[in-house]
């Protein structure tokens, strides 16, 4: 495993402990997860136990060191999405998918996550795919964007 | 971008850049906050770029903004054209070529762009007519849409950083610290803490170096008016930042932004980069002697890390598990230095308080509680989005006035204010002033400004069991009652909503409730059973109906509803042919015809049935 | 030289105790016992099982509650230890610690010791407190760096970093050693009237594993 860019991550924060998270935010965007060698390269750089550095990447819920999928799915459960129909969406999503938040799809097109509260509110139900925001979002809306991704062939910038 | 080195840089460069900006005999202010983005006001911008350059007499009159939030989400993208104040709404790329030639070339408003009044009918053309925004009273949120974020002339052009020289240069210290308390200010992030207290606190423990921290967690589902300040107007925070570091002594600051929100985040940056190459933030600012610079620290999607302590340990790059308040984090905070914490909307208020005094703060607002508050409104209500008003405004102008009442005819039932450590408030008692002590005896509490409408479609049972999973994902699982006391009412509430409560039930959750509020270590447990606890206060019914009726009066609990089909369907099959169970039957014309065994209660065929024939029961 | 000293009441009694002493210690100074279950002597408190809570007033504050081992005295701290609250809520946490890990003694002790005799949740069988007294004891006494807690919420539990364990591991069972759950083991629940006896038979090797390992962290029994 090529093990460089983060190095040149920590190079980048100057190895200052006070952006450990973001450190590990860009190592997750290159890697699409965190691997072990990478988070240990990291601790022994910013001069931490192993352990911490595995406790902080288990406790946040943003971070996966699971490889994920080629697009990643998050839905907002936040209170104003709940109360508009946040979980009919979901169950959608899980029926489309066939997997559980956390999850990726056997051929690694999709990873589904639930997060609580995007700060979009005022247009719930939103779901967020591959950085894009859609709002008020019916499962129907729903089932037609995974249509979308499924059908563009893997070059194409979706 | 220029470097000013004193009082007087700063003053030429303001000047101009006025001298600039007076050629534009118009400005187009996109909005460009991350609700509009997701209705795609990027290609709106990008259609007014490609015009504006077509025509190349008009670029050099006309300025194209892309500005902060204005708050009214729901109608993006949102388009304001200065100085005539016209407010589009709705706005598609489509339209910019009528907009540019109507509006901007021959002075005519795009009429199918205005707002309609439905209750008047009547199109409004400036925001302020409009009744979302009437009985507002704007001060943070006002000039959202003449700045630019990532420009920081923007920020100077409508006077930004004069609270901050007339700090550094014709206030002490103490004088700054004294004219936050005169005004009562209050904590902006829930809690309503007197800020100026707060900083004297801090000026007074000893230790060094001192630290200022801006709180832009903001993980109160339903809550975004951080979201909006931060990306609209960042340098208003960094100014706020400034001059309380200056008062307390600080030399560092931090602004901790979560994950979730990568503008902000961006925006942040951006103005604190161009800050600092602009001379505003580092060593020596206009040659005052001050020190001070910020770091952005990302979150990783943690709701606890809205907490102060573990926010602190968080920026230390550890988990965030709050710790005893024993010592407060004045005291020993950052690295166990003394640490100044602040939401964002309380820093933003320090350079309007610092520059119009602390009279004009106090002469808004109650007794206790001065000065604005912004509310997110948002949930079962007709105008959603941002809320900024006077403190002791009553919940029925908020929600009827302002948001527009009820919507698909469905009764207001009650508000949840507060996020996950509020309660809710009935209709009854909407006459109720919001600040920070009166919702508090009705069991809830104004928190940091998310209110969210329900009406008869939601049950109040199942708002409850949301919050206790949500808080049970969120809790750092450091403390027995927090972790256990959470995961077993989420188990009851489950039961209730499934049919399976017993007569045990209520007692139980109740019981529980109160040792988990007792024992916590930090405000999320504290706070845990504040939504349940103000359900079963006001809507016993709900739980009773659920428990020994197995009924949901809501409709909303699948295991306990049961959707058919009323006389009303035309028989034109929608609802068949979308169904993915295939539970529907019935021939064309003919009355339709739902299998329970079968149905999946997903809903879809209410979603799609024209007649509404579709009935949970 | 002498350390000044506070004045201090737990359950009506004054006491005179030095500045920094926790409740709890000064208590246990004074034969008043607060029941513990994640604390330990020369290991630094923790505060996580809250079964030590204890009503505090602060100088005519409120009374509000905050743990015993945690806690360090002020001048004129009146502490409560058996207030109806309290007793009320001990009682709750022994509920969920049981309903969470019946077959750990500790659980079973506390409960006892609370006067618990339902236990109105479905009961699961957890092995691990989350005390944290493992790694405190790995961290703090034997410099293994070995655990830590991973995860969140309920799915926080004790692990060694990517579950492999470290180098620095030098199998020295000091973990072992501290933790509730082993040191006196139990065989289940039994049948009325049965008595294994096993928690007063200590000469016997203490062990709940049943592949006779000694400890829980073997590869058969994985955290």
């Amino acid at each position: 495993m090529d093990l460089k860019t983060v190095d040149l991550i920590v190079d980048r924060y100057q190895e200052k402990r006070t952006t450990l998270i973001s450190i590990l935010h860009d190592v997750q965007d290159r890697y699409k997860y965190l691997p072990s060698e990478a988070l240990r390269v990291v601790a022994s750089r910013l001069r931490m136990d192993i352990n911490e550095v595995y406790g902080v990447a288990t406790f946040y819920k943003s971070f996966t060191l699971v490889p994920q999928g080629k697009h990643s799915i998050t839905l907002c459960l936040g209170t104003a999405c709940h109360v508009r129909g946040g979980p009919k969406i979901l169950r959608e999503l899980k029926s489309l998918l066939h997997i559980e938040p956390g999850q990726t799809t056997p051929d690694k097109q999709f990873s589904l996550n639930v997060v609580n509260c995007l700060g979009v509110c005022a247009i719930g139900p939103v779901i967020m795919v591959d950085q894009k925001f859609y709002g008020e979002m019916t499962p129907i809306k729903a089932k037609k964007i995974i249509e979308k991704l499924n059908y563009k062939p893997s070059g194409v910038k979706s | 971008m220029r470097k000013v080195k004193s009082l007087k840089d700063l003053e030429k460069w303001r000047e101009d850049i006025l001298l600039k900006q007076k050629r534009h005999e118009m400005i187009i202010s996109v909005c460009g906050g991350t609700g509009c983005q997701a209705y795609d006001c990027q290609s709106v911008k990008d259609a007014f770029q490609k015009e504006l350059i077509k025509k190349k007499k008009l670029k050099e009159k006309v300025a194209l903004k892309v500005t902060g939030c204005p708050g009214f989400c729901e109608r993006g993208p949102l388009v304001t054209i200065l100085p005539q104040n016209i407010f589009y709404q709705k706005v598609k790329p489509e339209d910019v070529s009528e907009i540019i030639s109507k509006t901007i070339q021959n002075g005519k408003k795009v009429e199918r762009l205005l707002f309609e009044d439905s209750g008047a009918k009547q199109k409004l053309t400036s925001a302020n007519e409009i009744p979302f925004y009437r009985s507002q009273m704007r001060v943070l949120l006002s000039r959202n849409d003449l700045i630019d974020p990532t420009h920081i002339e923007d920020y100077l052009a409508v006077g930004g950083y004069q609270s901050l020289t007339k700090a550094l240069f014709k206030m002490e210290p103490t004088a700054i610290i004294e004219e936050i308390k005169t005004s009562g200010l209050r904590g902006r992030g829930g809690a309503g803490y007197p800020t100026g207290k707060k900083w004297e606190d801090c000026k007074k423990a000893p230790g060094s170096p001192k630290y200022v921290i801006c709180n832009c967690d903001e993980g109160d589902p339903g809550a975004f008016m951080d979201r909006a300040l931060m990306e609209g107007n960042p340098h208003s925070v960094l100014e706020g930042m400034l001059i309380g570091a200056y008062a307390i002594g600080a030399s560092q600051g931090y602004i901790y932004v979560r994950h979730e929100y990568p503008l902000a985040h961006k925006n942040a940056e951006i103005a604190v980069q161009q800050a600092r190459k602009a001379g505003l933030l580092g060593k020596d600012i206009l040659g005052s002697g001050f020190n001070f610079d910020v770091e952005i620290s990302k979150g990783g999607g943690a709701f606890v890390c809205g907490e102060s302590t573990a926010l602190i340990a968080s920026i230390e790059g550890r988990v965030g598990e709050p710790r005893s308040k024993q010592i407060h984090t004045v005291q020993q905070g950052l690295w166990g230095k003394p640490t100044n914490l602040n939401n964002v909307e309380t820093w933003a208020n320090v350079p309007l308080i610092i520059e119009k005094g602390s009279k004009w703060f106090s002469s808004i607002g109650t007794e206790k509680s001065k000065g604005t508050k912004i509310f997110s409104l948002v949930g079962k209500v007709k105008n959603t989005g941002l809320v900024e008003v006077p403190m002791g405004i009553t919940l029925q102008k908020i929600i009827f006035d302002i948001g527009g009442g009820q919507q698909n005819g469905k009764k207001i039932k009650a508000v949840q204010t507060g996020g996950p450590s509020g309660g809710c408030i009935p209709a009854s008692l909407f006459h109720l002033p919001v600040d920070f002590d009166s919702l508090t005896q009705a069991g809830s509490m104004m928190g940091s400004g998310g209110m969210i409408v329900m009406d008869e479609g939601t049950c109040m049972v199942d708002v409850a069991k949301y919050f206790v999973h949500f808080l049970q994902e969120e809790s750092c699982g450091k403390c027995l009652p927090c972790r256990e006391g959470l995961k077993r009412m989420g188990e009851i509430l489950d039961n209730i909503t499934e049919g399976k409560g017993d007569g045990e039930s209520l007692a139980l959750l109740e019981d529980l409730s109160e040792v988990v509020a007792d024992t916590s270590l930090c405000g999320l447990g504290k706070t845990a059973p504040n939504p349940v606890l103000s359900a079963l206060r006001y809507f016993r019914s709900e739980f009773e109906a659920h428990i020994h009726q197995k009924r949901c009066p809501a409709g909303v609990c699948t295991p306990l509803i049961q959707y058919s089909i009323t006389k009303k369907c035309t028989g034109c099959g929608a609802c068949a042919k979308i169904c993915p169970t295939q539970a529907i039957e019935g021939k064309k014309k003919q009355i339709h015809h739902i299998l329970a065994e079968l149905c999946s209660k997903c809903g879809s065929c209410k979603d799609v049935c024209k007649a509404e024939a579709v009935m949970i029961q | 030289m002498k350390r000044e000293t506070v004045n201090i009441t737990i359950d009506g009694r004054l006491l005179e105790v030095e500045q920094g002493t926790t409740v709890l210690q000064a208590g246990r100074q004074f034969g008043i016992h607060i029941p513990t279950m994640c604390f330990m002597e020369h290991l630094t408190p923790y505060g996580g099982c809250r079964i030590c809570v204890v009503e505090i007033t602060n100088n005519g504050s409120k009374p509000f509650v905050d743990t015993a081992c945690t806690y360090e005295v002020k001048e004129g701290l009146v502490v409560q230890t058996q207030t109806p609250r309290i007793i009320r809520a001990r009682k709750m946490l022994a509920e969920l610690l049981v309903a969470s890990a019946p077959n750990v003694k500790i659980a079973q002790d506390i409960a006892a010791r609370m006067g618990l005799l339902k236990v109105r949740f479905p009961m699961e069988d957890n092995r691990c407190v989350l005390c944290g007294l493992c790694i405190r004891m790995c961290y703090e006494q034997m410099d293994g760096r070995a655990l830590g807690f991973a995860g969140r919420g309920m799915d926080r539990k004790v692990s060694m970093p990517f579950e492999v364990r470290p180098d620095t591991c030098r199998l020295c069972r000091g973990c072992d050693f501290v933790c509730p759950g082993v040191v006196v083991p139990c065989h289940g629940v039994k049948d009325p009237g049965e008595f294994c006896g096993k928690c007063v038979r200590l000469e016997e090797i203490p062990n709940c594993c049943e592949f006779g390992t000694f400890g829980c962290f073997c590869e058969h029994n994985p955290l």
